[in-house]
C-alpha cells in the first residue's frame, strides 16, 4: 500500500469517525429518546438495610416502573420525567461518610446522573450536601432527618419530607394531647448528632408545651451499633420518669425493643419511639402494645389507613409486588420519587420543548412547589423553597387480634404549621422562643 | 441499694461477656505474640451461625437445652475451622516475622472475613432471642433481669475456670506456659512448640466463636459486629495485660464496672472510661495491670 492510499484510507476512517459522532450528536439531540438518569442511594447493606434501605429501594422500585408506564393515577399519570423514560441504579449508603462522598462524586463525574435521590442518614447527607454546590447536581433527599443541611443554601438540593423538628414537636404535641398529666419524662437515644438533635429537640418542645413537666437527670446516650442496652435499660427502669423518648433507628432500635421487653421496660414505662413505624411491620407480634409510635410523617402503618385513590394504588402496587404493607421507607422514597417528576414534568412543561430540562430549569420548578403526594400535601416552603413541611402523625401500637396484623390506635395528624418552624426561622430558634407562629389542625385517623 | 445492686449487676454481666471473648485474645498474644485482629471476625461469624441454627431449633419447637447444645456446637464448630484454616494458610507461613507484619496480616484477614460474612448471610439484621424468652425472668434490686444474663456470668466464671485448670493442671497446659516463657527452651526440651502454638489459636478461635455465638440471642446481629467488639477486647487486654488470663478478668472487670456506673450517672462518659482506663494504663504501667511472668534474663 503507497503513501496516498494511506492517506485515503486514513481520511476515509475519519470521516466515518466523523459522521459516527454526527449521527451520534444527531441522537442525542433526539431528547424524547434521552433517558433521566436517576441514582438511588440507601442503605442496600448494613444493620439499617432490612428496615430502611429494602423497603425505600422498593418503593423506588414500583414509582419508576409506574412512571414510565404511566400509569400513576391522576393527575401523575403522563409518562416518566417530562416525557423521558426514568432510569434508576440503586447505590449503596453504607461505608461512611466519606465513602459516600466518593461515590457521589463518582456518579456524577463517571456515571453522568442526572439526579441523586435518597439518603437515609443525616451524616450523609451532610457529607454530599457540598458537592452538589461544587458540582451543580440535582439532589433530592429522601429522609435524612437533620435540619442542619439547611443552615447554608444549597441551590440544587431539596428534601421531600419535613426535618427532625417536626419528629419531635408532633410527639410533644401528642404526649400533651395524650398523657397530659405525665410528670416526667427521659431519654435513650444513640450517641451521634442524630440522638442528641432528636432528644434536644424533643426536650425543647416538650417544655414549651408541658412546663411543669420534669426533666431526667440522666438520659442515656447509647453507642451507636453497641447493641448491649442491658445497663441504660436498667438505669431508665431505676429512673423516676414516666416516660421514655427514644429517636434510635435500624438494629439498635430493635435490640433495644426486644431487650426492652424482655426487661419489662414497656409495662413500667411509656416508651415514645419517633422512629419505630419503620421495624413495626417487621417485628409483628414482638412490637409490645400501647407504645407510642410515628415516623416524620404520615407514612407506614400510620398512613395505611388514608384512603387517597394515590394511597389506595401504591398499596395495591407494593403488595402486589412484594406481598406485604408499604413500611414507612417505602413511602418517603416513593414520595422523593414523585416529587421529582412533578419537577420535572413542570419544568418540561414550562419550556415547552422536548429536550430534557436542565438541572437549573428542574431546581427552579421545584422551588417553592406544592403537590398532593400519597397521604399528605408535600409544601416545599422552608429553606428559601427547598425544604418541604407536611402534616405529621403518632399513634399507638396495639396487635390487632381479628386480622391477625400489628396496628396502630388513637393516631392523631398534626397539621404542617402545627410542627415545623415558619418560612425563613430557624427550628432551634423557633423551639427556644415558645413556638410563635404555630397554627394547628389536627385530625385522627382512627 | 437498688442503684447498688443493679450497677454491679449491669458491671458484671458486661464483664463477663467482654472477659468470654478477650481471654482467647490474650491467650493467642501469649503464647504466639500475635495481635490477633481477625479474633473480631471470628466472633461475628460465631453470632451469626448461632443466630441461624437458634432460629432452625427454634422453628422445629425443640426444647431449651437444644439453643444451648446449637451455640456450644457452633461455638467449636466455627472456632476450630476459622482457628484451623487461619493457622495453616496464614499464621504458620508467616512464623518468624516481625509483630506489626503480623499485626497486619490480621488485620487484613479481619476485613476480608467481615466482608465475606456479608456476603454469606447479607446485610440484614439476624433475630434469635429464643433462647432468652425460655430461660425467663426474675426481679434482683429492683429491676427485672433475664436469666440469661445470669448464665453469662456463670459461662465466664466457668470459663475462667477451665482456664485455670487446663492452663494449672494438665500437662498440654503446663507446656503451653513453657512455650510462654521461653519458646527456644521449650523447643530445646523437646515441646513439640508448633502443636501448642496450632491448640492454642484453635482454642483462641473457639473462644471468640463462643462469646458471639452467646451473645447472639440478646442482640441484632448485624454487619460491623466484630469491629465493635474487638476494640472492646484489646481494651481489656491492654488493662490487664496482654497474654495475662487473670489480667483479661480484671481487666474486664475494671472497664465493665466502671461502664456501668458511668451509664447509670454519667452517661456521656461511657466511652470515655473504656478508653480513658485503657489511655491511663498505658501511661502508668505500659506491660499492663497483671503482665504474666516472664523469663529472667542472665
Amino acid at each position: 500500500m503507497n503513501r496516498g492510499k494511506i492517506t485515503k484510507g486514513i481520511g476515509a476512517g475519519m470521516a466515518l469517525i466523523g459522521a459516527a459522532g454526527f449521527s451520534g450528536s444527531a441522537m442525542a439531540g433526539n431528547a424524547a429518546s434521552k433517558p433521566v438518569k436517576v441514582a438511588v442511594v440507601t442503605f442496600l447493606t448494613g444493620p439499617a438495610s432490612s428496615v430502611f434501605g429494602l423497603p425505600s429501594k422498593r418503593g423506588a422500585e414500583v414509582m419508576v416502573k409506574a412512571i414510565n408506564k404511566g400509569i400513576v393515577p391522576a393527575p401523575y399519570g403522563s409518562e416518566g420525567f417530562g416525557g423521558h423514560k426514568v432510569v434508576a441504579k440503586y447505590v449503596n449508603e453504607a461505608g461512611g461518610n466519606s465513602q459516600q462522598v466518593q461515590n457521589y462524586k463518582n456518579l456524577v463525574e463517571k456515571d453522568h446522573e442526572d439526579v441523586i435521590l435518597g439518603y437515609l442518614s443525616s451524616g450523609s447527607c451532610k457529607a454530599i450536601a457540598p458537592l452538589s454546590d461544587q458540582l451543580d447536581e440535582l439532589t433530592v433527599l429522601a429522609s435524612c432527618g437533620t435540619p442542619d443541611v439547611f443552615n447554608k443554601h444549597h441551590p440544587y438540593i431539596f428534601r421531600t419530607m419535613s426535618d427532625e423538628t417536626a419528629d419531635s414537636v408532633a410527639a410533644a404535641r401528642y404526649v400533651q394531647d395524650k398523657f397530659p398529666h405525665l410528670e416526667s419524662f427521659t431519654g435513650f437515644n444513640q450517641n451521634y448528632s442524630w440522638g442528641h438533635e432528636s432528644w434536644n429537640q424533643f426536650s425543647l418542645a416538650m417544655k414549651d408545651l408541658m412546663p411543669n413537666v420534669k426533666k431526667g437527670k440522666n438520659p442515656q446516650f447509647a453507642r451507636f451499633l453497641s447493641g448491649h442496652y442491658s445497663s441504660q435499660i436498667s438505669s431508665l427502669l431505676l429512673s423516676n420518669a414516666k416516660l421514655v423518648q427514644t429517636s434510635a433507628w435500624g438494629g439498635d432500635l430493635t435490640s433495644f425493643l426486644n431487650q426492652g421487653r424482655m426487661r419489662g421496660l414497656f409495662q413500667k414505662k411509656k416508651v415514645l419511639m419517633t422512629s419505630a413505624s419503620t421495624v413495626y411491620y417487621q417485628m409483628g407480634k414482638g412490637m409490645p402494645n400501647g407504645v407510642i409510635i410515628g415516623v416524620r410523617g404520615p407514612y407506614g402503618i400510620l398512613g395505611r389507613h388514608i384512603k387517597t385513590p394515590l394511597n389506595k394504588w401504591f398499596i395495591h402496587e407494593y403488595k402486589e409486588e412484594f406481598g406485604k404493607y408499604p413500611p414507612s421507607a417505602a413511602y418517603m422514597y416513593a414520595q422523593a420519587m414523585l416529587a421529582t417528576k412533578v419537577a420535572y414534568d413542570k419544568a418540561a412543561g414550562q419550556s415547552g420543548q422536548k429536550k430534557v430540562p436542565t438541572t437549573k430549569a428542574v431546581a427552579s420548578a421545584f422551588t417553592g412547589l406544592k403537590f398532593k403526594s400519597f397521604t399528605t400535601e408535600v409544601d416545599f416552603r422552608n429553606a428559601n423553597g427547598h425544604q418541604a413541611v407536611t402534616k405529621d402523625g403518632y399513634g399507638i401500637t396495639h396487635w390487632n387480634k381479628s386480622t391477625g396484623r400489628p396496628d396502630v390506635k388513637d393516631v392523631v395528624f398534626f397539621s404542617a404549621g402545627c410542627v415545623n418552624a415558619p418560612p425563613g426561622v430557624n427550628s432551634i430558634k423557633w423551639l427556644k422562643e415558645g413556638m410563635p407562629g404555630a397554627t394547628c389542625k389536627n385530625s385522627g385517623s382512627n | 441499694m437498688h442503684t447498688f445492686v443493679t450497677v454491679a449487676l449491669d458491671g458484671l454481666e458486661f464483664a463477663s461477656y467482654l472477659f468470654i471473648v478477650s481471654v482467647g485474645l490474650t491467650v493467642i498474644f501469649g503464647v504466639m505474640r500475635i495481635l490477633n485482629v481477625a479474633h473480631g471476625a471470628v466472633y461475628g461469624w460465631g453470632a451469626y451461625v448461632a443466630a441461624i441454627v437458634i432460629g432452625w431449633a427454634s422453628a422445629a419447637a425443640l426444647p431449651v437445652w437444644a439453643y444451648f447444645v446449637g451455640i456450644g456446637l457452633t461455638s467449636v464448630v466455627v472456632g476450630a475451622a476459622f482457628g484451623l484454616i487461619v493457622y495453616f494458610a496464614f499464621v504458620r507461613r508467616m512464623e518468624g516475622q516481625d509483630e506489626v507484619i503480623l499485626l497486619l496480616l490480621t488485620f487484613g484477614l479481619f476485613l476480608a472475613l467481615e466482608n465475606l460474612s456479608l456476603l454469606v448471610f447479607g446485610g440484614t439484621s439476624h433475630y434469635s432471642f429464643a433462647p432468652v424468652m425460655a430461660l425467663g425472668r426474675v426481679t434482683v434490686g429492683g429491676t427485672l433481669r433475664t436469666n440469661y444474663g445470669f448464665s453469662i456470668i456463670g459461662l465466664a466464671a466457668l470459663v475462667g475456670v477451665a482456664c485455670w485448670y487446663f492452663f494449672d493442671r494438665t500437662r498440654t497446659g503446663r507446656l503451653i506456659r513453657v512455650v510462654i516463657y521461653d519458646r527456644e527452651v521449650a523447643e530445646t526440651l523437646g515441646v513439640n512448640v508448633n502443636a501448642m502454638q496450632c491448640l492454642t489459636f484453635i482454642g483462641g478461635s473457639v473462644l471468640a466463636a463462643l462469646g458471639g455465638a452467646y451473645i447472639a440471642p440478646t442482640i441484632s446481629v448485624q454487619p460491623g459486629l466484630g469491629t465493635q467488639i474487638i476494640v472492646m477486647a484489646f481494651a481489656v487486654s491492654v488493662v490487664g495485660g496482654l497474654g495475662s488470663i487473670s489480667g483479661a478478668m480484671i481487666g474486664a472487670l475494671i472497664i465493665g464496672l466502671l461502664r456501668s456506673v458511668a451509664i447509670h450517672f454519667v452517661p456521656s462518659l461511657e466511652l470515655f472510661v473504656i478508653y480513658g482506663v485503657m489511655a491511663a494504663v498505658l501511661l502508668v504501667r505500659p506491660e499492663g495491670l497483671f503482665p504474666p511472668p516472664k523469663a529472667r534474663s542472665i
